[in-house]
């Protein structure tokens, strides 16, 4: 196995988080909901995950994953719920409460790692390692590939398709382009599919989390997510929220962030030079929408 | 100093394709109250806006003391002597009545000289207020009278009041007029934005009446009447031919509304035309295209119903979407599965040939298209499947003569294979030349009236317009 392959399947395996949870963003963005929580929707996944396979310890074998993932998914969506409902009910604008609840997840997994699900030992503030039947396979052996990655690529597709063929997907693009046509010429129930979206980003997200942990970390701990929930929101803005885009510009930013790591190891060179090329190009991407969205504004100015 | 402060010379003034103004002169005289009347969406405000630097005529002059002047912003009437109270409050809460007056000015902030200034305003027209209270704590008339208050310490000479009454008390309307007389007797102009015809014709000195974007009257106040005013806003209806008798027979009726004290039917067979002001009848014919709940009431609604909101660049048409689209986004709501975008781009492409709308193919942008060729695409995606129920709101504003009379005409072809047509639309007009009965909708419900435009504009406007 060449060491080269070994570093493109670390890109990879970065990516694969940064994909999904990129994913969970387009989706929100697509349908006019501004998720900024996939963070904390990403670490509730995480934790949901790790509980159930904690829990199934060697009964299940490699069917743990199955209940694992879905918990993560289950997660994930009542997180996002959390907001979706204080804005249906109250108008709480879903931009500050899925901040907001980011933070509380973060401090959830710190209080769990030190508390419920902190491994026996009580020395590390972390959980157990997941027993290798708990572990996602591996898809290039020799490498840490594992089918994660895989499953990012169907999603990829798969909400690409929904979003051009399917009824449901136009109905999302409708309310998210504008609520009132969607409303008066498409009869379009704008608050159903509102909620609809914000659940099916949120679910994203917490797979994305579950996938982590069953694919990569093997435990839960402080830290497991170096910002990816907010990372995605620049993978799905540089990817125009094209799903299929996502998967390149996710890509991109894995590899940006590993081989940042190895240009430190090898050459010295300071790794959070990366994190200056990351924000350039989140500023980049943002300053391209907004003369966009500026355009329609003079569009509309002139009318 | 001139007798003619402000006046305003063959405005016109388009927004993309609708003409908002079309060669409209104004002039407003020293020492007298000037209404500006007129239905919603006439152009009042937009002439007010041109006239207080706001907006920019694309023809047409402004002249100030009878030099020709060109206001680039707001700031520049200012400075002219111009001043205008909008419907809408440009008030900080938390800062007190001399601040705020303070805050529009220039140079440097003196709370004795504003004192000083508001106590000289005072005297002169009796608008008074406790410079050092909070505007938090002030009533919506004492808000008004400090956004006059403001303007007049800029020493304006005309003041502009867009719907100055809507948010006034009977009371407090008559002290602003009061203050607004001796104002004027001061030496000041007022221009007084309304479509309350009482208040125009009990304390207006002119009065100008502004229709669909063009000024249909200009007299003193002395020299009209009330009917003369109505006929004016609404539109007085040329000798028609008598109508054709559509279908007084038992057509059946393909819709039927009951609602709080609405009640209404729709038959196969006839246009139903709707007059109503300010959009009193709004929730009615969203309830009848089914876009609203129709909540505690009966109500028999057609599965198939077409709907050609006022709003179209809004409500009809997202501008993100291509035409094909915005062909799939009707009955969106109810589909399910994939969708079957060749059959959807067919249908555009029929849509278009069919309905004669000028695009250059079913992949071309809404905001490409004309207002006239928007409105034939949107009539057309919702007559295509031939809904038994078409409800439609002033379906020609700000279309032009031919797309109108081809929205006209195919609404008549609706009717006459048999489908239940109603529209509101705000000219009269039009009511009674497309119409086969009209109804008049109000705060007290509805009423049928005979299609003549006295009756309907006395219904409308009579007694009950306070």
């Amino acid at each position: 196995m060449t060491a080269e392959l070994v570093l493109v399947a670390d890109a990879l395996v970065r990516a694969t988080p940064l994909i999904i949870a990129g994913l969970a963003v387009a989706w929100a963005f697509r349908g006019g909901v501004f998720n900024i929580g996939a963070e904390g929707q990403l670490l509730v996944g995480a934790v949901a995950a790790t509980a159930v396979t904690l829990l199934a310890g060697n009964s299940l074998g490699r069917l743990t994953l199955i209940p694992a993932l879905a918990a993560g998914i289950i997660a994930g969506a009542a997180w996002a719920w959390i907001a979706a409902e204080l804005k249906r009910r109250f108008h709480v604008l879903e931009i500050i409460s899925t901040i907001m609840l980011n933070f509380i997840a973060i401090h959830l997994v710190s209080f769990l790692v030190r508390g419920p699900l902190q491994e026996p030992t009580h020395i590390y503030p972390q959980t157990l390692t997941f027993t290798s039947s708990a572990r996602l396979p591996v898809i290039i052996p020799g490498t840490r590939l594992h089918l994660g990655f895989a499953l990012a690529i169907v999603i990829a597709v798969a909400s690409s398709w929904i979003f051009r063929k399917t009824a449901l997907g136009f109905r999302i693009r409708a309310t998210g382009a504008s609520p009132e046509a969607a409303h008066t010429a498409g009869l379009i129930n704008v608050e159903r599919t509102s909620m609809f979206v914000f659940l099916a980003s949120g679910a994203l997200a917490g797979l994305a989390g579950a996938i982590e942990v069953n694919g990569v970390t093997f435990a839960l701990y402080e830290n497991l997510s170096p910002g990816y929930g907010y990372t995605a929101i620049a993978v799905a803005l540089i990817a125009g929220l094209n799903p299929v885009g996502v998967v390149f510009s996710g890509i991109f930013f894995g590899a940006l962030e590993t081989g940042a790591a190895a240009l430190q190891r090898e050459f010295a060179i300071p790794s959070s030079l990366a994190s200056v090329v990351e924000a350039a190009l989140i500023i980049a991407a943002i300053t391209v929408a907004a003369i966009r969205g500026r355009h329609t504004l003079v569009q509309s100015a002139r009318r | 100093m001139s007798e003619t402060p402000l006046a305003l010379n063959d405005i016109t003034r388009r927004f993309a394709n609708t003409v908002a103004l079309d060669s409209v002169s104004l002039a407003i005289h020293k020492g007298k109250i000037t209404a500006l009347l007129g239905e919603n969406g006439a152009g009042k405000t937009t002439l007010m806006r041109i006239a207080f630097g706001m907006l920019q005529p694309d023809s047409g002059s402004i002249s100030v003391d009878d030099r020709t002047v060109r206001f680039t912003s707001p700031a520049d009437a200012i400075a002219a002597g111009i001043g205008m109270v909008h419907q809408q409050f440009s008030l900080i809460p938390a800062m007190t009545v001399a601040e705020n007056v303070a805050l529009t000015g220039r140079g440097q902030y003196s709370l004795v000289a504003t004192k000083q200034r508001l106590s000289e305003i005072a005297g002169k027209t009796g608008l008074r207020l406790n410079p050092d209270a909070y505007v938090a704590e002030l009533g919506s008339a004492d808000r008004q009278k400090l956004e006059i208050l403001r303007t007049l310490a800029h020493r304006a000479r005309v003041l502009i009041l867009d719907e100055p009454t809507a948010v006034l008390t009977a009371r407090d309307t008559v002290e602003l007029f009061a203050q607004l007389k001796s104002f004027a007797h001061e030496g000041g102009a007022v221009v007084l934005i309304t479509h309350k015809l009482a208040d125009a014709i009990e304390h207006a000195d002119e009065v100008t009446v502004l229709r669909r974007g063009r000024s249909v009257l200009t007299a003193p106040m002395g020299t009209v009447d009330e009917p003369m005013l109505i006929e004016a806003m609404l539109g007085a209806a040329p000798p028609r031919p008598t109508l054709t008798a559509a279908s007084n027979d038992l057509s059946r009726v393909v819709a039927s509304l009951d609602h709080a004290n609405i009640s209404l039917e729709v038959r196969s067979g006839e246009i139903v035309g709707v007059a109503a002001l300010d959009n009193a009848a709004t929730p009615i014919l969203r309830m009848l295209s089914r876009r609203r709940k129709v909540s505690g009431s009966a109500a028999m609604l057609p599965a198939k119903v077409g709907f050609v909101p006022e709003n179209r660049r809004d409500e009809a048409l997202i501008e993100d979407f291509n035409l094909t689209e915005n062909v799939a986004l009707a009955g969106a709501g109810s589909r399910s599965g994939t969708i079957d975008w060749t059959g959807v781009n067919d249908q555009a492409e029929e849509i278009i040939s069919r309905y004669h709308v000028v695009a250059s193919g079913p992949s071309a942008s809404p905001a490409s298209l004309s207002g006239g060729n928007q409105q034939r695409f949107v009539l057309g995606r919702e007559l295509i499947d031939d809904p038994d129920l078409i409800v439609l709101e002033n379906p020609t504003q700000g279309l032009d003569v031919n797309a109108e009379a081809f929205v006209h005409s195919q609404l008549r072809q609706a009717r006459d294979r048999g489908a239940g047509v109603i529209f509101y639309s705000s000219d009269l007009d039009e009511l009674i030349a497309v119409s086969d009965r009209v109804i008049v909708v109000t705060a007290d419900g509805v009423q049928s009236v005979i299609p003549d435009k006295n009756e309907i504009g006395q219904a409308l406007l009579g007694t009950r317009d306070s």
